[in-house]
C-alpha cells in the first residue's frame, strides 16, 4: 500500500467537489422539512435536474444557463409534489415515493439523446493570483462558482431560519400548522415556496452531478444520493450547519475510501465501499444522540396534512 | 343609531357548512368597556361566530360593526389591525418556540427581539402575569401558557377581546388572578367576549349574556340575575337531571399504589413522583388537577400502556406493575383514556371493530382464536342500547359520532364489562349538559354495585359531585386524597398547587 500518494490537499480540494450535490439537496431538504412537509422525491428532483441542466447546457453551451435551468426543472417537479400533497391532500411519504420513481423515468427518457455527449466546462472562479498560493490556494479559492454558491446557502439558511420573521413563520408553520392557521399566516403558500425551494435545490445539486462532478450523463447517475441527503437532514437535527458538516464527512470518507482503494489498501473493497455511509451515520448519531434535543429539532407537524376545516 | 355607543354590533349573521348551520340570524351587541358572555352548549355555534368576528370564516349573510363602521375582516391580520385580539381554546401555541417568538407571531408589526423581550416584561408584570420571554412555550404549565397568549393580546392594545373559554386548564387562584386582569382591561376601556360554560365564572364576571342554542340567540340575560341551573337549562334547552347515589361504607381495599415512579414517554410530560394511593372497593376516587401535572401519564401507569416497578401497582393484592393492558383488563382493571379519537377508541374502525379492541378478553369475543363477529356485534348493540349512544348501528365509524355519542360509547363499552377497577381521564371533557350528566350517572352506578372509580379530571365542578375523596395532581406528586364531603374551593385551589409562583403577581394586580 502506497499511501504517500494521497495527497492531502487535493483530497480536501476534492472532498468539497464530491460533497456540494449532497449538501444542495439536503440544505433544501431541510428548509421543506422545517416548514412541516416531509419530501422523500429528493432523489427524482435531483436527477431530474441533472437531466435538464445537461441537456440544456449541451444546447446552449452555457453551463450557467444550464444551472437555471437545473433549478427550474426541480422546483417544477417539487410542484408536482406541492400541488399533490397541498392542495389534493395526498400523504406526504407515498407522494414523494412516487415523485422519485416518477423523476427516474422521466430523466432517462429526457435524456435519450445525451448518453456520451460532452458538457461545456464549468470554468473556476478567478480569484487571480490568490489560486496560486500554496494549499490554501487551491482548497480555498480553486473552485467554481457552485461550491462558494453552496456554502453561502447553507448560511443564509441558517440566518434566514434564525434571525428572519419570515424564517420565524416557517419554523412557526413546521412546528404547528393549526396554530399558524388560527393566527391568520397562510400554511399551504409558505410550504408551497419552501417546496419549490427545496426542488430547485435537489435539481442544482443534481445539475452539478451531470456537468462538473463526472461530468457525464448516464442513467440513474444519481445512485441514491437524494437519500443521503435526506438521512443527513434527519442526523443533523435539522440544523444548517450540521448538514455541512454531514456532508463534507460524506464526501471526504468517500473521496478517502477511493484513495484507499487506488493505493491498494490491504481492507476488503466491499468494506472499504460501504464507509462513507457507516461513518456518516454514525458521527451524525452521536452528535444527535441527545434524546431531548433531537426530539426538539424534529418540526412537530412533520408529515402530517393540513387541512384549514380540521 | 344607537350603535356610536356599541364597540362591536353584530346583525344577522348567518353561516352554513355542509349540513349544518353554525350561525342563524345572530343579532348582538358588545359596548366598550364592558364583559359580555357567549353562552351555549358544544355545538351550538360559539366557535364559528367568534371565527366570523376574528376574520378567519367568513359569513354567508349579515354584518358586523366596528365603532359603528361596517366590518368585513377576511384574515386575523386584518381584525388584529382593527383592534381585535383572540385567547384561542386550543392553544394557538408552538412548543419548541420561545415566548419572545410566540408573541411575535402574533402581532402584526413587532418590533426587533430585544425590544420585544423587554415589552413582554413590562406589559406582563402590570396586569401581574410574570413572563419570562426566553423560555421554551413547551416547559410551560398551561396557566403560564394561557399567559403567553393573553399578553401577546394585550402588546396590540386591543379594543375588542376574545377569550374562548380560557379557564378550562386554570387552578382556582389562577382564575382569580385572571378576572381580576380582565376587569383591569375592561376598566380601561376594553370589550371583553368571554366563551365559557362554566356557569359559576360568568355569573360573576360578567355584564351581560347571550345565550346561543343550535346556532340561535335564544336569550339575552344578565347572568348574576339568573342562577347557574336557570343559566344550563337555557342553553340545553330542557330540565337537567343531576346525577345521585347513596352514600356508600368502604369495601376491601382493592387497588393499592405505592411509591409509583415514571418517567414520562414525552419529552414535555410530566414524570410521576411516589404516588401512594388505596382504593376500596365500591369507592369514587376523584383526582384534579391541571391539565399537563401527570394526568395521562398516571392513566397510563394504571391501564398498564406503561409498565411500572411490579409491587407499584396492586390489585387485590397481587402485583400487576409489569404487567400490560391485555393482562390487567383479564384480572378486572379496566381504564378509558382521554382523547377520544385515536387513544380510547380507533377513529376509521367502526363501533364493533372498537368493541372488539378491550372487550375481547372480559366479554369472550373469540372462538379458537378467531374473532366471533356475530357476538362482537351483539356486544357493541348492547352498549348502544345501554348507554342511548345515537348512531345508526354498529357499523358506523367511530369517526362519525358526535363527542358527547362517542364518549358514551367509551365508558359503556368498559362499564359493561363489569370491571373491578375503572380508571377514566376526562370522562365528559367536551361533551354537552345531558351526556355528560349520563356518564357521570352511569360511574356512580357502578361503583354502587361495588366497583372502584379513578376518575380523573379537571373539572372541578364534576369531581366534586361524584367523587368520595379528592386527591390533586401537581408536578407528578398526588396529595394525600381527602374525603370530598366539605372541600372548599380555596383548599382544592391549594391542593392543585395554588397559583403557580403567582403570589407576587397576585399583589401585583390588585
Amino acid at each position: 500500500m502506497d499511501l504517500s500518494a494521497i495527497n492531502p490537499v487535493i483530497l480536501v480540494a476534492s472532498l468539497m467537489v464530491a460533497a456540494t450535490p449532497i449538501l444542495l439537496a439536503a440544505v433544501g431538504e431541510l428548509v421543506v422539512e422545517r416548514s412541516g412537509v416531509l419530501n422523500l422525491g429528493v432523489e427524482g428532483m435531483m436527477i431530474t435536474g441533472a437531466i435538464c441542466g445537461f441537456a440544456i447546457a449541451v444546447e446552449t453551451g452555457s453551463p450557467t444557463i444550464g444551472f437555471l435551468a437545473a433549478m427550474a426543472g426541480g422546483a417544477l417537479l417539487a410542484m408536482v409534489f406541492g400541488v399533490l400533497t397541498q392542495f389534493l391532500l395526498s400523504n406526504h411519504v407515498a407522494t414523494g415515493l412516487a415523485l422519485t420513481l416518477f423523476g427516474l423515468g422521466l430523466s432517462a427518457l429526457l435524456g435519450q439523446g445525451y448518453v456520451g455527449v460532452r458538457p461545456p466546462a464549468t470554468p473556476k472562479m478567478d480569484f487571480g493570483p490568490l489560486s496560486d498560493l500554496p494549499v490554501v490556494g487551491r482548497i480555498v479559492f480553486g473552485h467554481d462558482l457552485v461550491v462558494y454558491a453552496s456554502l453561502l446557502l447553507v448560511a443564509g439558511v441558517w440566518a434566514f431560519l434564525r434571525y428572519t420573521r419570515a424564517g420565524l413563520i416557517l419554523r412557526a408553520v413546521g412546528e404547528s400548522h393549526d396554530a399558524a392557521h388560527a393566527l391568520g399566516y397562510r400554511v399551504v403558500t409558505i410550504r408551497l415556496l419552501a417546496i419549490a425551494f427545496g426542488g430547485a435545490c435537489a435539481g442544482l445539486g443534481g445539475a452539478y452531478l451531470s456537468l462538473i462532478r463526472v461530468p457525464q450523463w448516464t442513467e440513474g447517475m444519481t445512485a441514491g444520493a437524494g437519500w443521503i441527503a435526506l438521512a443527513l437532514v434527519v442526523f443533523a437535527s435539522w440544523r444548517p450547519w450540521r448538514v455541512l458538516v454531514g456532508a463534507y464527512l460524506f464526501g471526504g470518507v468517500t473521496v478517502l475510501q477511493l484513495n484507499l482503494q487506488a493505493a491498494g489498501a490491504a481492507v476488503p473493497v466491499e468494506i472499504l465501499s460501504m464507509s462513507p455511509y457507516l461513518i456518516t451515520i454514525l458521527v451524525l448519531v452521536i452528535i444527535s444522540s441527545d434524546r431531548f434535543g433531537a426530539r426538539l429539532g424534529a418540526p412537530a407537524s412533520l408529515g402530517r396534512v393540513f387541512h384549514a376545516n380540521r | 343609531m344607537s350603535g356610536a355607543a356599541d364597540l362591536l354590533r353584530i346583525e344577522g349573521l348567518t353561516k352554513a357548512f355542509p349540513g349544518v348551520v353554525a350561525n342563524d340570524d345572530v343579532s348582538f351587541a358588545v359596548p366598550a368597556g364592558r364583559i359580555h358572555a357567549l353562552l351555549g352548549e358544544n355545538g351550538a355555534g360559539k366557535s364559528t361566530l367568534v371565527k366570523m368576528i376574528y376574520g378567519l370564516v367568513a359569513p354567508d349573510k349579515g354584518r358586523m360593526q366596528l365603532h359603528g363602521r361596517d366590518f368585513a375582516p377576511t384574515s386575523p391580520h386584518e381584525a388584529r389591525s382593527s383592534g381585535v385580539a383572540m385567547v384561542f381554546q386550543h392553544f394557538s401555541l408552538f412548543d419548541a418556540l420561545d415566548v419572545a417568538e410566540n408573541v411575535a407571531l402574533g402581532m402584526e408589526t413587532p418590533p426587533s427581539q430585544r425590544q420585544l423581550a423587554r415589552r413582554i416584561r413590562e406589559v406582563s408584570e402590570a396586569y401581574g402575569l410574570p413572563l419570562d420571554p426566553t423560555r421554551l412555550v413547551g416547559e410551560l404549565s398551561a396557566g403560564e401558557r394561557q399567559r403567553v397568549e393573553i399578553v401577546r393580546c394585550l402588546l396590540q392594545d386591543p379594543q375588542l377581546l376574545i377569550m374562548d373559554e380560557p379557564t378550562s386548564v386554570l387552578t382556582p387562584q389562577e382564575v382569580e388572578i385572571l378576572f381580576s386582569t380582565l376587569r383591569k382591561l375592561a376598566a380601561e376601556g376594553t370589550a371583553i367576549l368571554y366563551i365559557s360554560h362554566k356557569l359559576e365564572e360568568i355569573r360573576a364576571l360578567c355584564d351581560s349574556a347571550t345565550i346561543l342554542r343550535q346556532g340561535q340567540v335564544v336569550a339575552t340575560c344578565t347572568p348574576s340575575e339568573k342562577s347557574a341551573r336557570e343559566l344550563a337549562e337555557l342553553m340545553v334547552g330542557a330540565t337537567l337531571h343531576t346525577p345521585s347515589r347513596e352514600p356508600q361504607e368502604g369495601g376491601e381495599v382493592v387497588l393499592r399504589i405505592h411509591d409509583l415512579s415514571m418517567r414520562s414517554a414525552n419529552p414535555f410530560g410530566t414524570a410521576l413522583k411516589d404516588i401512594d394511593f388505596e382504593l376500596r372497593a365500591g369507592e369514587v376516587l376523584g383526582i384534579g388537577g391541571v391539565a399537563g401535572n401527570g394526568q395521562d401519564e398516571l392513566l397510563a401507569a394504571l391501564s398498564g400502556e406503561a409498565r411500572v416497578a411490579a409491587e407499584a401497582v396492586t390489585l387485590k393484592g397481587r402485583p400487576v406493575g409489569q404487567m400490560g393492558p391485555t393482562a390487567r383488563r383479564a384480572l378486572g382493571l379496566l381504564a378509558a383514556p382521554e382523547e377520544r379519537l385515536g387513544h380510547a377508541a380507533a377513529p376509521d374502525m367502526s363501533l364493533t371493530e372498537n368493541a372488539v379492541l378491550t372487550g375481547t378478553v372480559r366479554e369472550g369475543l373469540t372462538r379458537h382464536g378467531f374473532l366471533d363477529w356475530g357476538k362482537a356485534r351483539g356486544f357493541a348493540e348492547q352498549v348502544i342500547e345501554r348507554f342511548d349512544v345515537r348512531t345508526p348501528g354498529p357499523g358506523q365509524a367511530a369517526r362519525s359520532l358526535s363527542g358527547g355519542n362517542l364518549q358514551k360509547f367509551v365508558i359503556g363499552r368498559e362499564i359493561l364489562q363489569r370491571p373491578e377497577v375503572l380508571v377514566v381521564n376526562q370522562p365528559t371533557w367536551g361533551v354537552d349538559a345531558s351526556a355528560a350528566a349520563a356518564i357521570r350517572q352511569a360511574l356512580l352506578d357502578l361503583a354502587a354495585n361495588g366497583t372502584a372509580v379513578v376518575v380523573i379530571s379537571q373539572d372541578l365542578d364534576e369531581l366534586m359531585e361524584i367523587s368520595d375523596r379528592f386527591a390533586a395532581l401537581n408536578e407528578g406528586r398526588l396529595a394525600a386524597p381527602r374525603p370530598a364531603k366539605g372541600l372548599g374551593i380555596e383548599e382544592i385551589g391549594l391542593m392543585m398547587g395554588g397559583a403557580h409562583d403567582l403570589d407576587t403577581a397576585a399583589r401585583a394586580a390588585e
